[in-house]
């Protein structure tokens, strides 16, 4: 489809702000500007292509009816949703990105001439966008459902795991080239866009949901490869800068969160085949072994006369909205001349970044949240590790037992302070699905209950220590 | 051969590198944004599903296409918002505020 030179000159000015948009999004003083460059860049490549469809006023109509519905339900979900469901937020908008993606390709390929038998060149990138963009849509959802917890979060294996799955891949392949190389129909295409749903949820069933946020950030590159082959597809190069930045750029950061969590990806993607995973009933608790259970009174004590406090903040402080109490708690414990920092793993929460962001809107100030690396070696100095919903991010099996799922995950040492002390609703494992030692350890104090309602009864108890 | 191919070629091989090169140096705080970010310019496929129903013949593409116009659009709307949401925090950082008077 030709381009006029009015339309390829806009095309080119959207992507140059896609690309100036993303660099700024790196930055922390100019991300949010880089944001609106971007959507500026989307609003311009919008209008560039409102024009090709004026002698279709029926498609016309359709399409504008089409936005008039996308629109709104984009705006209000992303306004609406909990900033702790913000994670399976992202993975639906990328999935429905993908699924958008895999369409393209499919009316394509159906509108070429000689009814549905195309030549090498386009049927290449077709196959390519309808393969990766039907895989990102089902493997989105899937992440979702783990995300949202409609489904287990412990990896899901079953017998015969990898059989199956290198069939579904092999018979995509061949569908791929036959469709490629000879002249199958659309019948093929139909096949092959099911065979890649069941890929994609094939891919993420079987790992673990704590590691969601790295697969969320694969299929995003996907989403943006299978972009970048609609726009061979199409002969839109916008379309192709701007899916392979994001599929470069997506790439990249999926390393960089494996890494984050000291985890290689491949371990990450595919650790589960074979391997004897802890039952979660052989987690929970073991029949029998005691914990050290504290009252708010106590703990309030403890924490008035300390001199220096470190909170781990996890997902369950996010759950329980908890994090006002606990920049509470830290003010309380500031004006009895305690020192309070926070914590911050990498992977807490849900995502990398999900913590500060949480903290970040309760006012936290910001030279108080500690990267992992900047306040590891301060653990041995604190008299009280205060754990507020964390689990698997202080869980000393990470350092000990090679054959546990987070063994390498790097952790904070919360298990060097003098005391730790944990806030958790219940003796219920964390997102790894596995137990962790230090809640059994002498030196630990637990406190049952929300987070939130604990917080604000050590706010109370800290005041009348 | 389609004579834009080879065009089309080297702006997805520049397009790598550049993809590459511009999120070099993310700290880990921006991760997410940077994530959700690039989720929303994805949703430039918006221009691809256009593209598709100028053309559309006939009630099977007519649908298929307007299902690809809205998923796309729920795609860029979506990713933007909520993008500028998780961004919105970062502005009031340029002084940190200790909140105990």
């Amino acid at each position: 489809m030709p381009l006029t030179s009015g339309a390829a000159l806009l095309y080119l000015l959207a992507a140059v702000l896609f690309i100036w948009g993303l660099h700024q999004l790196s930055s922390p003083r100019h991300a949010r500007r880089g944001n609106l460059v971007a959507a500026l860049g989307m609003v311009i490549a919008f209008g560039t292509a409102i024009p090709a469809l004026h002698h279709a006023p029926i498609n016309l109509v359709l399409m504008a009816l089409a936005i008039l519905i996308g629109a709104p339900v984009g705006a209000v979900a992303a306004r609406r949703v909990k900033m702790t469901a913000m994670p399976q937020m992202v993975a639906s908008f990328n999935g429905v990105g993908g699924g958008a993606a895999a369409l393209v390709s499919v009316v394509e390929f159906l509108r070429a001439p000689g009814g549905g038998s195309v030549g090498l060149v386009l049927a290449i990138p077709v196959v390519f966008a309808v393969v990766i963009g039907a895989v990102s849509f089902a493997g989105s959802g899937i992440a979702y459902a783990k995300l949202q917890e409609w489904m287990r979060g412990t990896p899901i294996t079953y017998p015969g795991q990898q059989p199956v799955n290198g069939a579904i891949v092999l018979a995509i392949l061949v569908l791929g080239v036959l469709l490629v190389t000879t002249g199958v129909g659309p019948f093929a295409l139909l096949a092959l866009l099911l065979l890649s749903l069941g890929l994609g949820v094939a891919f993420v069933l079987p790992i673990g949901g704590a590691d969601m946020p790295v697969v969320i950030s694969l299929l995003n590159a996907f989403t943006g490869l299978a972009v970048a082959g609609d726009g061979f597809v199409v002969g839109n190069p916008v379309l192709i800068v701007g899916g392979t930045l994001v599929g470069a750029s997506g790439t990249f950061l999926t390393k960089m969160m494996s890494d984050a969590m000291g985890r290689s990806l491949g371990n990450l993607l595919f650790g589960a085949f074979g391997t004897v995973l802890v039952s979660p009933q052989a987690a929970a608790g073991e029949g029998g072994r005691s914990v050290r259970s504290g009252s708010a009174e106590d703990i309030g004590t403890l924490l008035a006369y300390a001199q220096r406090v470190i909170i781990v903040p996890g997902y369950g402080l996010a759950v329980a909205q908890a994090q006002h109490a606990a920049r509470d708690l830290a003010d309380q414990l500031e004006t009895r001349g305690v020192a309070v920092d926070y914590a911050i793993h990498p992977v807490a929460g849900r995502m990398p970044g999900h913590m500060n962001v949480l903290l970040a809107e309760a006012n936290v100030p910001y030279d108080q949240l500690k990267e992992m690396d900047a306040i590891n070696d301060a653990f041995r100095s604190a008299d009280v590790a205060l754990v507020v919903g964390a689990n698997d991010v202080v869980n000393p099996a990470a350092r000990s037992t090679p054959g546990s799922p987070i063994y390498g995950m790097p952790i904070l040492n919360a298990d060097q302070a003098k005391t730790v002390v944990f806030l958790k609703r219940s003796m219920r494992p964390g997102f790894a699905g596995i137990d962790n030692e230090l809640l059994y350890d002498p030196r630990t104090i637990l406190l049952f209950g929300d987070a939130k309602d604990s917080l604000t009864k050590l706010v109370a108890a800290v005041k009348a220590a | 051969m389609n004579p834009h191919l080879v065009s089309e070629i080297s702006i997805f091989v520049l397009a790598v590198f550049l993809g590459f090169e511009v999120i070099a140096k993310v700290p880990t705080i921006l991760h997410t944004p940077l994530m959700s970010g690039s989720n929303a310019i994805h949703g430039v496929i918006l221009v691809g599903a256009m593209a598709i129903m100028a053309g559309a013949h006939g009630p099977l593409e007519q649908a298929l296409g307007f299902l690809a116009v809205v998923m796309a659009t729920i795609n860029v709307v979506g990713g933007y918002a909520v993008t500028d949401r998780m961004l919105e925090m970062f502005r009031s950082r340029t002084g940190p505020r200790r909140g105990a008077p």
